[in-house]
């Protein structure tokens, strides 16, 4: 049987299935009845300082897009950080922790950006006895308009000064959220890196508005005819998050630096693929906010389910293996051709293949043969594009077939190169490097 | 004496008050908004999507169903209507199974077609409660044509010429207009009166003169028609009913099961009407289907369709078959009736004989069977009267026993079109007679604009 124990900058948990730092760990009620359900740890949704608890908007706080019927594939939000008692939190906290050791508990925080502020926050959450804090840098609504939140994960000197104070004034591992809501995520992962950063943790969500009201023209969600941005999530932001985390994962600079991924993940699969980019752990939100809490047996049952067919004895064997894969354009071999071939008789004739093809692409599928209802790929034609794969609804019923070096390819009247051939290299890029002769 | 249900002979009450309602209810009910958007997006939008191709109005599915699918059911059904203005009713009697759902790529695929006829009574229902009207009359040509036949064919005709600014008149020999659709379609495929809902909606566009109780033949002359309009659409459909050619056949409780039929659809108190304790069948099309179900719903205790050829040979449709299996109804095949036995005047039973194909044809084994009935309904198909076309002094062209057209519509005489079961090559479905209709009345525009 698969080992999915997880150990996490340190932190250990019975399984790499954390709930992220959201709606479903605000209180203890919550947490203890996700730890029943089997969760492998929390992060404790985010406290903010002493004082008046914030405000949330009293109409709706989330919104949504869907499919045909009502699946949800997108969620967004304008909740802001716990608008509970600190000093409540803090209770719970350490009582959940008392009674649930195995459990990992992280607490996230996010208070202003002055030195005093977490020195502050850092013992009291220190004393809790609570595994870790998450720096919630990411928060894009609300919180990011007073400073905090994606105002500070948007400026990555900002990120690495508060990390900096923060190791300075804790014996907690660290745990630095980042924001997606910037052009290159690499640069707020170095930043919390040189302040000393355990671990990062990503995505948070990405602004969003998720509809407009036709009748009123007004944003959704909407408050009193008016909207907000919010932030998004869900399985609809999961192939954004995983190129975050495989971005972090492969650059040089942070290559190393353990990652909690997040966005999207819904079932084991989704587990895996993250984990497999490096995600060293990954957290839930969206998923248990739309099914319950009971999907971590699917997701644990899964996870070992697969481990076992494949042979991976513990989650260090899966943890980065698709990360060395991930490359640069610039580095795909150009000299790898593969067609587009139809199964007859997987094909139901719906022709969208075709349309697909004839309409935006290269022309490269037939509609009709001998004056009939007939799909076939025109290898002269095909550029092995794979739009056709991606409109067929029929799983595997239209596949890439890679030509063999050798083989002749009809499109270009060459036969295929065994060689690798990048761009680097090619004659048409006017930066090449030219072997030297 | 037994009652209830088991009232001996031909008798109405069978059931419970409560029980006709349930069992004439629709046999499809309606997609609620939110079953229509999930059926809507199981809709491929198949590139020439087979299922427009099967469609005898060829109606855009894809399309309309995409247009359902974006919360457009008011686009929908315009979609809808434009190729077929009698798209409600096909929405709820087209044989889907054997039109545009058996081509579905997904019946292909997984055996289970979009439903597309209750995506199309979705749309068009949407549209029909609000009166959505979509079309306008051209600008008044001062032609006129007479459409003979309130049915299918002659509403589609006449709607199409009342949109191109002609006049028109239909003669209908019935007291309600909507042929088949109202008098021929089993009532729960068509409940709340929508036939008469639907000839009001395509009425609306104005232009249409319906004037009932004119039956050909009878009450005008074909040569009048051509006299006095300039056009003329012959749509009336088929007039009489084939003979069982069986001994005995003109006994009481022996009945054409279009009567039955159309009886029941204009019936207002299901419970007075009578039907046999034991009844009997004798066909393999719709109509055999139609009678033998209602008969059961209406309490009915043993229902028997004996059909002469074998089950791949039935009219009915796959569907229909099981409908009546469902209900009760046995199907028997190789089967053809010899004598019809009676009692005092009335059918107590029928003698039937076993076929078999000898070779190329049907004949009977000599074997017999009789079957205990107190009702025997015919439904070995219908057949078009041409008397009603004499005296008008030029003969019409017949093919088969039906009125010969070209591929536009037009007959052998000048100035008149013909469409639905009347022509030769009709398939006795609601949509191919739209079809027909629509296409004739394309035809006569051409005609008349040129003068």
């Amino acid at each position: 049987m698969a080992d999915i124990r997880n150990n996490f900058v340190g932190i250990k948990s019975p399984n790499p299935f954390w709930l992220a730092s959201a709606p479903p760990t605000d209180k203890a009620y919550n947490v203890i009845r996700a730890f029943k359900a089997g969760w492998g740890g929390v992060v404790w949704k985010t406290l903010g300082e002493e004082g008046p608890p914030v405000v949330n908007v009293n109409g709706p706080r989330y919104g949504a897009i869907w499919g045909a019927d009502r699946r949800l594939l997108g969620l967004n939000n304008i909740e802001l950080i716990t608008d509970r008692d600190l000093q409540v939190n803090l209770r719970e906290i350490k009582q959940v922790k008392k009674d649930w050791p195995d459990r990992a508990i992280v607490v996230s925080l996010m208070v202003p950006c002055v030195e005093e502020s977490w020195k502050a926050i850092l013992p009291v959450v220190e004393e809790t006895e609570a595994d870790g804090i998450e720096l919630n840098f990411g928060c894009p609504h609300g919180m990011s308009e007073r400073g905090m939140g994606a105002a500070v994960g948007q400026v990555p000197e900002y990120i690495e000064m508060v990390v900096r104070w923060c190791k300075a004034n804790t014996r907690m591992p660290v745990i630095t959220k980042l924001t997606p809501n910037i052009t290159d995520v690499r640069k707020p992962a170095r930043a919390a890196l040189a302040g000393g950063t355990d671990a990062v943790s990503l995505i948070n969500t990405i602004n969003s508005i998720t509809g407009v009201d036709l009748d009123s023209f007004a944003p959704q969600p909407t408050i009193d005819g008016k909207g907000s941005h919010g932030g998004y999530c869900g399985p609809a932001v999961k192939p954004i998050a995983m190129n975050m985390v495989a971005e972090i994962a492969r650059d040089p600079e942070t290559h190393g630096l353990p990652i909690s991924g997040i966005g999207g993940i819904t079932t084991w699969r989704d587990a895996a693929e993250f984990m497999a980019l490096g995600a060293g752990n990954v957290q839930v939100c969206t998923a248990v906010m739309t099914y319950g809490f009971k999907i971590v047996q699917e997701m644990i049952a899964g996870l070992e389910n697969w481990m076992d067919e494949k042979g991976h004895a513990s989650l260090d064997d899966i943890v980065g293996r698709a990360t060395p894969n991930v490359t640069d354009w610039q580095y795909l071999n150009l000299n790898y051709v593969a067609k587009a071939r139809i199964d007859q008789d997987a094909c139901i004739k719906c022709g969208r293949c075709h349309i697909a093809c004839e309409d935006t692409s290269h022309q490269a599928i037939t509609s009709m043969v001998d004056g009939k209802r007939h799909f076939e790929v025109i290898e002269a034609e095909c550029v092995g594009c794979n739009l056709c794969v991606n409109v067929c609804p029929v799983e595997n019923c239209i596949t890439m077939e890679p030509l063999a070096a050798g083989a002749m390819d009809q499109r270009t009247g060459k036969p295929v190169s065994p060689i690798y051939a990048n761009w680097t290299t090619h004659p048409n890029n006017p930066m090449a490097k030219v072997a030297a002769e | 004496m037994p009652e209830g249900q088991f009232k001996e002979g031909i008798a109405g009450g069978r059931l419970q008050a409560d029980q006709y309602a349930d069992n004439f209810s629709d046999l499809h009910p309606p997609l609620d908004h939110h079953e229509a958007l999930v059926e809507s997006d199981r809709c491929y939008f198949c590139y020439d999507a087979p299922c427009m191709n099967a469609c005898p109005t060829s109606i855009d599915i894809p399309l309309f169903i995409r247009q359902i699918s974006t919360g457009n059911p008011i686009g929908s059904a315009k979609t809808i209507f434009d190729q077929n203005i009698l798209g409600g009713m096909c929405a709820r009697v087209c044989p889907t199974e054997t039109l545009c759902e058996e081509v579905c790529v997904r019946e292909v695929a997984e055996g289970k077609p979009v439903q597309i006829g209750r995506l199309q009574r979705y749309a068009t229902d949407v549209a029909m409660g609000e009166n959505k009207q979509f079309y306008q009359r051209a600008t008044a040509t001062g032609k006129t044509v007479a459409v003979v036949g309130a049915g299918p064919a002659g509403l589609a005709a006449a709607h199409r010429l009342a949109r191109h600014g002609h006049d028109v008149t239909i003669l209908e020999a019935r007291p309600k207009a909507g042929g088949l659709n109202e008098y021929g379609i089993a009532a729960y495929k068509s409940v709340d009166n929508f036939a008469q809902a639907e000839v009001d909606y395509v009425t609306a566009i104005g232009g249409i003169d319906i004037q009932n109780g004119k039956a050909l033949g009878r009450d005008y002359q074909l040569s009048d028609l051509m006299r006095n309009y300039d056009a003329v659409f012959l749509g009336m459909g088929l007039g009489g009913v084939n003979a069982l050619r069986a001994d005995g056949e003109d006994a009481d409780g022996v009945t054409n099961a279009v009567e039955f039929i159309a009886e029941l659809r204009q019936a207002s108190d299901l419970a007075s009407l009578p039907v046999g304790r034991r009844v009997v069948v004798i066909g393999g099309g719709m109509t055999a289907i139609d009678a033998a179900v209602q008969s059961k719903l209406l309490g009915a205790e043993e229902v028997t369709i004996c059909y002469r050829r074998g089950q791949e040979q039935m009219n009915a449709s796959g569907f229909e078959q099981d409908l009546a299996a469902a209900n009760g109804v046995t199907i028997r095949h190789w089967l053809q009736p010899k004598r019809v036995i009676a009692e005092g005047g009335k059918v107590s039973a029928i003698e039937l004989e076993y076929t078999a194909m000898n070779g190329e044809q049907l004949a009977g084994t000599g074997e017999r069977l009789t079957l205990v009935a107190d009702q025997v309904f015919k439904a070995i198909g219908q057949s078009f009267v041409p008397a009603a076309l004499n005296g008008s002094g030029a003969e019409i062209e017949l093919e088969a026993g039906r009125i010969k057209v070209d591929a536009e519509g037009r007959t052998s005489l000048a100035k008149v079109w013909a469409g639905g079961d009347c022509i030769f090559g009709g398939d006795d479905l609601t949509v191919s007679a739209v079809a027909q209709g629509r296409d004739a009345a394309e035809s006569i525009h051409r005609s008349l604009a040129q003068g």
